[in-house]
């Protein structure tokens, strides 16, 4: 029986086991919609396309299987840029689909057209123009396996109207095959022969554990090779609760706002292992005095990440699971020779303690995202916006289970926060999943509240209310004499209480310091979703801080 | 340096936009760049010649292998190499000087392709030494216009081809991906 390219398509999705789909419709991808309506996946309404992209991201990396969002052509797929980049820069499994108009009109400025396979080229994995009915299941294949496999990354399907009215026979193939395309697994024997003879040399070595040992579910292995070695780690932002923070081998964050000691620990170290990680310049600083007596060894799935911005003494391209389980057979137990690095290092651990000041009458943002960690025991899935926020997010939740942060460390996209929470309460219904935001950042988004509220998500949605675009407002005051140049938000922002309560969302409201931690109980204990507006000190920094283009080891830390 | 890039694609719409996109997105100017046809028909090849750090292109060159599009990248800068550009000239020849022009043709072992009263157009293939020497000999006599087509490359030893289709097939099974064979680079 001949089925409709829509029909195709719906079927292709439900094939790849595709149990929910973020979007809208509109013109181009009505047929599509219209098949949608007899599949048994679940449609999640959102309120803008960007906002839709950040669902499916959050639902694929909290889950490592491609969030899928379906949108119209033209203003709904340009919609999806500032997504897929986010997506792309984070290496999240996404798929996009996006209507387009009939290929007989494309390049005509028909309504609601927009080159989009041409705009997204350089924010997506591998993107794909249906031309012909037939190719939709080999596209939509491909493109499931392309986005999370390999380093994984957001993948779009242009879909034209045309093509979703034609109709073909429906084969699922069962294979695919991509003679550009090869996935690396295991690393090559020698290298790893290599990194272990560093590693089992060594005086000061250290681990520097990004996104991509996450993305790889290395959490075992990763705790298998310090366990192993002693060797101390720090993560970055994406690699938050690859390892438990609470463990005397963590360093946790480094990098502008990581601690001190990660930061002194890298500059200090001997030999650098980077591990699913690419020496972003958030966690470099200064590139030329980056750890300047280290030799590093770096282990990623992506050849192109290797010797992008640093030298490399050795490299292993492979699958960070697969690498370490190869390593953690060759390397030894260090803790002896290398006792004066570690003393060194708790040395620095006890000078320079992530700290703030308590306060008994202003809130301080880390005083409430520590109490959200002790009360959530540190397992709830967190999702942030950017800004001040996220770094105290980072600082202070103290992260211990993989995929348990979700937040836009590459492109650094504010309004990430509440739509990614979302997507990973889809992904993940059983789990406690809070995203901590910014006022700035989360009106970037909030239309979603309405998402959030009809369809019952309960998310738990802690606003940091500074009457700023905090983050700014630091680096004017420390950088530009106290000018505040478009970063007060002053009396434009909304009551939130009331947009809370437009949405028909339970609101709680935190204002002095001894309403912290019933407020986060009593959202914690509400079923659905809940917004929590903190009222907190309008003008606090985010310290330890490595001023851009300075060396990791050149800290602000005046907190 | 000047390097010469040889990169096997697959003959789909859109592919030379990505190639050329990965450059610009780089800010790094591209000399020439050529593309057609191969022995497989569904595959094309480009040359592309570009100036830039080794550093620089060894990065374009991961990117493009990145390119799910693109099959095969190598660079020939330190191959034994045969290369070729065909140039079209069209150059001022009236009467008392177009036995010089004609000579220098000769010389080069060029070729006459159309003639008018006042000009000569010349056509000739041959390495980038080659080519430069003769439009510099043709200058004084005053060149109208030159039509290059761009280096293509190719290397004496080694052949650049690409694997049959069914070399990276990969087949589902429960719980990630079972890979049949690996078709590209693993090591770096």
């Amino acid at each position: 029986m001949k089925l409709t390219g829509a029909q195709i398509l719906i079927k292709s999705l439900e094939e790849e086991g595709v149990d929910v789909v973020f979007g809208l419709p509109g013109g181009a991808i009505l047929p599509t919609f219209d098949a949608l309506y007899d599949s048994k996946i679940k449609f999640i309404l959102v309120r803008h396309e960007q906002g839709a992209t950040h669902m499916a991201d959050g639902y694929g990396r909290a889950t490592g299987k491609p969030g899928v969002c379906l949108v119209t052509s033209g203003p709904a797929a340009t919609n999806t840029v500032t997504g897929l980049a986010t997506a792309y820069m984070d290496s999240a499994p996404l798929v996009c689909i996006t209507g387009q108009v009939a290929t007989t009109a494309i390049g005509s400025d028909a309504f609601q057209e927009a080159d989009v396979v041409g705009i997204t080229r350089p924010v997506t994995k591998h993107n794909y123009l249906v031309r012909d009915v037939r190719d939709i299941t080999r596209i939509v294949k491909e493109a499931f396996y392309i986005a999370r496999t390999g380093r994984p990354g957001p993948v779009l399907i242009d879909f034209p109207v045309d093509v979703s009215r034609a109709t073909a026979e429906y084969e699922y193939p069962a294979e695919v095959s991509i003679r550009g395309y090869s996935i690396p697994s295991k690393g090559d024997p020698d290298q790893i022969l290599k990194a272990a003879a560093l590693m089992n040399q060594a005086k000061r070595p250290c681990l520097y554990v990004g996104g991509g040992a996450v993305g790889s579910g290395a959490h075992k292995e990763v705790f298998e090779l310090v366990e192993k070695t002693g060797i101390p780690i720090t993560t970055t932002v994406l690699g938050l609760g690859i390892f438990p923070e609470d463990h005397p081998s963590s360093l946790r964050m480094l990098g502008m706002h990581g601690t001190v000691y990660a930061n002194y620990s890298v500059q200090q170290s001997d030999l650098l292992i980077a591990v699913g990680a690419r020496f972003d310049d958030r966690v470099t600083g200064h590139i030329e005095k980056f750890c300047p007596h280290a030799k590093i060894i770096h282990i990623d799935i992506d050849p192109a990440s290797i010797a992008k911005t640093v030298r490399v003494d050795v490299s292993v391209v492979g699958d960070v699971r697969h690498v370490l389980r190869q390593l953690n057979k060759q390397v030894k137990d260090r803790r002896r020779d290398i006792r004066a690095w570690l003393e060194q290092i708790d040395a620095w651990k006890k000078k320079h303690p992530l700290k703030y000041r308590q306060s008994d009458d202003v809130i301080r943002q880390e005083h409430i995202i520590a109490k959200i960690g002790e009360v959530t025991k540190h397992e709830a899935i967190v999702t942030t916006g950017v800004g001040q926020h996220q770094m105290w997010a980072a600082q202070w939740y103290q992260f211990k289970t993989p995929r348990g942060m979700l937040t836009s460390g590459g492109l650094g996209t504010m309004g990430y926060g509440l739509p990614s929470a979302i997507g990973a309460q889809m992904a993940r219904p059983d789990e406690t999943v809070i995203c901590i935001d910014g006022d700035g950042s989360v009106q970037m988004t909030s239309c979603e509240l309405a998402t959030a509220a009809y369809y019952k998500i309960p998310v738990k949605l802690f606003i940091m209310d500074n009457n700023h675009h905090g983050m700014v407002r630091q680096w004017q005051e420390l950088f530009y004499r106290h000018r505040y140049s478009g970063s007060q938000l002053g009396a434009s922002n909304p009551d939130f209480m009331k947009l809370a309560d437009a949405y028909g969302i339970k609101a709680i409201q935190i204002r002095q310091p001894d309403q912290v931690v019933p407020g986060i109980k009593e959202a914690l204990a509400h079923k659905g979703p809940v917004l929590v507006h903190c009222l907190v000190a309008k003008e606090d920094n985010v310290f330890p801080m490595v001023p851009a283009g300075h060396a990791l080891d050149q800290v602000m830390d005046m907190a | 340096m000047k390097h010469t890039i040889g990169v096997l694609v697959e003959n789909h719409f859109g592919v030379l936009a990505r190639v050329s996109g990965l450059f610009s997105a780089r800010g790094f100017n591209i000399d020439s760049l050529t593309v057609g046809e191969t022995e497989d028909a569904e595959v094309s090849r480009m040359t592309i010649v570009a100036h830039g750090d080794d550093r620089v292109v060894a990065q374009i060159m991961k990117q493009l292998n990145k390119l799910i599009d693109v099959i095969k990248v190598v660079d020939l800068t330190n191959e034994e190499l045969i290369d070729r550009e065909l140039v079209l000239v069209k150059v001022s020849a009236p009467a008392q000087s177009r036995n010089e022009v004609m000579q220098i043709v000769n010389t080069f072992r060029a070729k006459i392709v159309d003639v008018n009263s006042k000009t000569l157009t010349i056509e000739v293939t041959g390495g980038e030494s080659k080519i430069d020497a003769m439009l510099e000999l043709l200058r004084p006599f005053g060149i109208f216009e030159v039509v290059r087509t761009g280096l293509i490359a190719m290397s004496r030893k080694s052949e650049l081809t690409a694997p049959p289709k069914q070399a990276g097939v990969s087949t589902e099974v429960k719980g990630g991906v079972k890979k049949k064979s690996a078709a590209k680079l693993a090591k770096v």
